[in-house]
């Protein structure tokens, strides 16, 4: 062994290279590490592992990490740790230790390696099948390490055969449906925190196991009574272990025990040199067996025995340490004082049920062992061990959880020490009627502490049986849900940080775009420019500017991040007639045509205009955000109702740029990069399409509109999408070609009353309700959605339809999201029935004013009333409008 | 995280699919004719069992390919999956 130094609250010590930071401290004789939450109480060290609720820490050294039990660290030269009073923080300085993941297929995974883990481990390598061993703690072997025995060699060394993989230092974290489990490995922390190391810190393991065998084995858990919190009291098996290992700050001992467990401490405390006082057990009669094996034992060695009677109080020294403990009798309520400055409880083991819960297996109440248990076994799932109901003996432990106490008693008898819950909040949740665990715990905080309850869930279900007089089993069953212990958020990450976090689309034009200082908008995950302001101009400026241009100059957009969806077969025609709501089979080839999808419920689902490229051959376009759904509906109809039909789609999305030219002037701009072509209305008419070399490009020009002005779209192979953008501002430069992006594009295109699927629609609009009946096709037999359209509720008076709003103020933007109320009465007393709601909103530089797009009930007949919308600050009063704003005669798009 | 067994590929991690409702339920090829009454229950109404259920689901990032399983709605045991419009096996139950 060799010793390191570690630094505790700004103060150094020693102690040896891989005990536990609480081990240690103890060596140290620290027993007060830090005071409660919320009463300041003073604590010290409870138990051995994970189930510890008082010492926590938060880690400054290294990666830094906040409220780790101490415990559970392993102390390393150069280790820095603050005491944490319940609340967690972090250091200042930038983790920067890598974390990764790694996924894994095994015949069978073993949860711990303790005795029952490695019989497991060794029963299916035997029969040849891969299996993963995974123990949280740093050596395998359970509770024989603590107990200092040498772990079996036949045991131990089946975890280096071939077919066994060992994980120490890993916690499973989850346990999931069919044998899927995820684990997180700590692979440096218990390294010098000033080695540098390539490895990552935590690597997050997803394993997929044709079996899982649980042997979690077993926590110890505590007793309720008054003053049980002080530092000096532990859990018995905790105390035991930690003094056996010469981290001994105590000279007296009194053990309180429910079962024989306290007994194996008192003899292992005796051994270690510290004087035992007395061993208090509540049951006055134990078995034969019990009574051979522990009674005669502790009596041999010459320690006091207590039968029948429990500890209800406890007192402290000046410096808040235990100082003694009172005893009272369960029959007689005789009281005595035992001085002592440890108290170690037994109060029965808790069964480690988490990962067998979070599969839905529900725990059973072993009476014999006041425990409970899971056994199981079926194909997937299998228990074993301590955690199966085998301890080992045939002990008989008491179901027990603390003695009557006073009220005065009540308020300092605590339950869940890192809530500082008592017995007095309890008390209050049953008085109030509450009966389930769950209720229990929302109403006073207990087991929503960093530990989850580890150890006073079964203390509580314990106590509201004995409250209210029924086995705890009849309470209700405990759920937990992962993780099983707290986990970094880097671990979960990955190397997916930063830039791999979600992968980022952009168009082939993106480089342009960032180089101009467009700032960028998200739209799923393509990257597109938002308006590319002048320098120092905002951006309410830069979009009044843009949208300027476009309706009286030209203006250019990237519109390459459109859904395309390339569809063939000589059933195409056919099939989009069941998927648009208007006829698409007529379609001449070479012409566009705007289309729009409903549900079978009848309700928009996407829109986007499809050309027919030649007699069998289609290109859907989708909105930007909506194609992969799109695209998996259309093989959705075609695989599962329609396979007669011959059609096949791909998505192109990524294969072509489209660059729009927009405006008055694009005409001119359009004629400039195509000499060849005639843009004349007569020979190019809107929605046809032309092919024709762009700047020596062979291009697919559309004449199709989303603003409303003249406007033509040119497609060309995604790699030469930025030579014809550079192409487009070069030719354009004397007719101040203007770029124009997405919130434009947005202004633009409302101005017309166009919708935007998802922004004037959320699944409960038909094309009615948009005010579209003139694209539900009258002459087709059926369509997806038509059927709808009859039903009663589609059909019914009232549904919300999309109108214009004017707010009386035109310089007022009235926020998306706000809520219409009818009448301009602002003094209407709340509350009011609100009307319908504001779904786009913007400043117009061609109305010189504000507008605003809404849904409003039965909107379409009410044209003309007066809204007022309730703002917090005060009411904008304005008008139902007609949905289009700008060129309701459509005589813009011919230029 | 489910492991689903997809007809064409093998057994694949749930996040390679998405989950496409109760299987076997037609597409009425006379919807014009339908009652509201008729038309709600395709449109809204599925057995949802407590027990084995015959469901779609579709292999979105591998095959791309929808097919039909049984799946045990309690425990979220798989039975055998098949190809849309063969014979289907008898439910595991
Ligand atoms: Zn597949």
């Amino acid at each position: 062994m060799s010793t390191v130094t570690f630094t505790f609250d700004g103060k150094q010590y020693s102690g040896e290279k891989g005990e536990s930071l609480a081990s240690a401290l103890l060596r140290n004789g620290v027993l007060h590490f830090t005071d409660s939450s919320y009463k300041d109480r003073p604590r010290g060290v409870m138990g051995l592992w994970v189930e510890e609720t008082n010492a926590l820490v938060n880690v400054d050294s290294g990666a830094g990490e906040p409220l780790k039990p101490a415990t559970t660290i392993e102390i390393v030269e150069g280790l820095v740790v603050r005491s944490a009073q319940g609340v967690g923080d972090l250091p200042d300085t930038r983790d920067n230790s890598r974390y990764d993941k790694a996924n894994r297929h095994v015949d069978v995974l073993v949860v711990g390696a303790g005795t029952s883990g490695l019989e497991a481990a060794k029963k299916f390598s035997d029969l040849g099948k891969s299996v993963i061993v995974i123990d949280d703690k740093p050596t395998a072997g359970g509770h024989l390490v603590y107990l200092g025995q040498p772990v079996p060699a036949d045991l131990l060394s089946v975890l280096d055969r071939e077919n066994v993989t060992y994980l120490p230092r890993t916690t499973v974290q989850g346990l999931y449906d069919q044998g899927y489990s995820v684990a997180t490995e700590r692979r440096t922390d218990h390294l010098d925190v000033n080695v540098h190391t390539e490895m990552s810190r935590i690597r997050t393991w997803h394993i997929r196991a044709e079996h899982t065998v649980l042997a979690t084995g077993a926590f110890q858990r505590h007793l309720v009574f008054a003053n049980n919190d002080r530092p000096g009291i532990m859990l018995s098996h905790a105390a035991a272990t930690y003094v056996s290992n010469g981290a001994n700050p105590f000279k007296t001992a009194v053990v309180v025990t429910v079962d024989n467990q306290g007994y194996r401490d008192a003899i292992r405390l005796h051994k270690a040199g510290v004087h035992v006082a007395a061993v208090v057990d509540i049951r006055k009669k134990v078995s034969k067996s019990s009574k051979k094996s522990s009674r005669k034992a502790v009596e041999k060695l010459g320690i006091r025995l207590i039968k029948g009677a429990t500890v209800i109080d406890t007192q402290a020294n000046l410096d808040g340490l235990l100082s003694s403990v009172t005893i009272v009798d369960a029959k007689s309520d005789l009281q005595e004082t035992i001085k002592t400055d440890l108290l170690a409880v037994s109060g029965g083991w808790t069964p480690i049920v988490h990962l067998a819960t979070f599969i839905g297996i529900k725990p059973t109440w072993s009476v014999k062992r006041a425990a409970f248990i899971v056994k199981h076994k079926d194909s997937l799932t299998s228990t074993t061990g301590m955690l199966a109901g085998d301890f080992g003996d045939d002990d008989e432990a008491a179901i027990f959880f603390g003695p009557k106490l006073s009220t005065e008693q009540a308020l300092v008898a605590f339950v869940d020490y890192q809530r500082d819950a008592t017995y007095r909040d309890f008390k209050r949740a049953i008085d109030a009627g509450m009966r389930s665990i769950e209720h229990v715990k929302r109403y006073t905080a207990i087991g929503t502490a960093h530990d989850q309850g580890k150890t006073s869930g079964t203390v509580t279900m314990g106590l509201i049986g004995q409250a209210i007089g029924k086995a705890p089993d009849e309470i209700g069953s405990l759920t937990f849900r992962p993780p099983y212990i707290s986990i970094p958020f880097a671990a979960l990450a990955g190397r997916d940080r930063g830039l791999l976090s979600d992968p980022e689309r952009t168009t082939p034009i993106h480089s342009w775009h960032r180089a101009s200082g467009a700032p960028m908008e998200d739209v799923g995950q393509w990257k597109r420019p938002w308006y590319f302001p002048m320098p120092g101009e905002s951006m309410h400026a830069a979009v009044l500017r843009e949208c300027a241009a476009v309706r009286e100059g030209v203006g250019v957009m990237d519109a390459s991040t459109l859904g395309k969806i390339d569809i063939q077969g000589k059933d195409a025609g056919q099939f989009l007639d069941l998927i648009y709501t208007n006829m698409f089979s007529t379609l001449k080839v070479g012409m566009s045509r705007y289309g729009l999808m409903c549900g079978i419920d009848g309700m928009v689902f996407d829109d986007g205009v499809t050309t027919r490229i030649s007699e069998n051959h289609w290109l859907m376009t989708t909105t930007t955000g909506g194609a992969a759904k799109v695209l998996d509906w259309l093989e959705e109809w075609l695989q599962t109702e329609w396979p007669h039909l011959e059609v096949y789609c791909t998505s192109v999305t990524e294969q072509i740029s489209t660059v729009a030219i927009v405006g008055p002037k694009s005409r001119e701009l359009m004629k400039r990069l195509a000499p060849s072509l005639d843009v004349s209305n007569e020979a190019f008419a809107f929605m046809e399409n032309k092919h024709a070399d762009v700047a020596g490009v062979p291009a697919r020009i559309a004449r199709i509109s989303f603003s409303g002005e003249l406007a033509y779209e040119i497609n060309v192979p995604a790699i030469y999408g930025l030579h014809i953008w550079e192409s487009v501002m070069a030719k354009g430069a004397d007719l101040n070609i203007t770029p124009y992006g997405t919130e434009s594009m947005h202004v633009l295109r409302a101005e017309k009353g166009f919708v935007i699927v998802g922004q004037e629609t959320d699944g409960t609009q038909t094309p009615d309700d948009l005010d579209m009946n003139w694209i539900v096709s009258k002459k087709k037999d059926d369509f997806i959605g038509k059927r709808s359209f009859s039903r009663a509720d589609t059909a019914r008076d009232g549904r919300h339809q999309l109108v214009g709003i004017l707010a009386d103020d035109g310089s007022y933007v009235i926020p998306e999201g706000a809520y219409i109320v009818a009448g301009a009465d602002e003094k209407t007393a709340p509350p009011v029935k609100h009307i319908g709601y504001i779904t786009s909103s913007y400043d117009s530089a061609a109305l010189g004013r504000s507008f605003a797009l809404a849904l409003v009930a039965n909107g379409l007949a009410r044209k003309g009333e007066k809204i007022a919308i309730p703002m917090a600050d005060r009411v904008v009063t304005g008008v139902i409008t007609d949905s289009v704003f700008v060129d309701k005669e459509n005589t813009r798009r011919d230029g | 995280m489910l492991h689903i067994p997809c007809p064409y590929c093998g057994p694949r991690d749930e996040t390679e699919f998405h989950y496409g409702s109760e299987a076997h339920v037609a597409y009425p090829e006379d919807s014009a004719n339908l009652t509201d009454e008729e038309w709600a229950k395709f449109v809204f109404i599925r057995s949802n069992p407590k027990g084995w259920m015959a469901e779609r689901w579709v292999h979105s990032a591998g095959c791309r390919r929808w097919f039909n399983v049984w799946r045990n709605t309690i425990n979220h045991e798989f039975g055998p999956s098949y190809k849309p419009f063969t014979q289907q096996p008898k439910s595991p139950a």
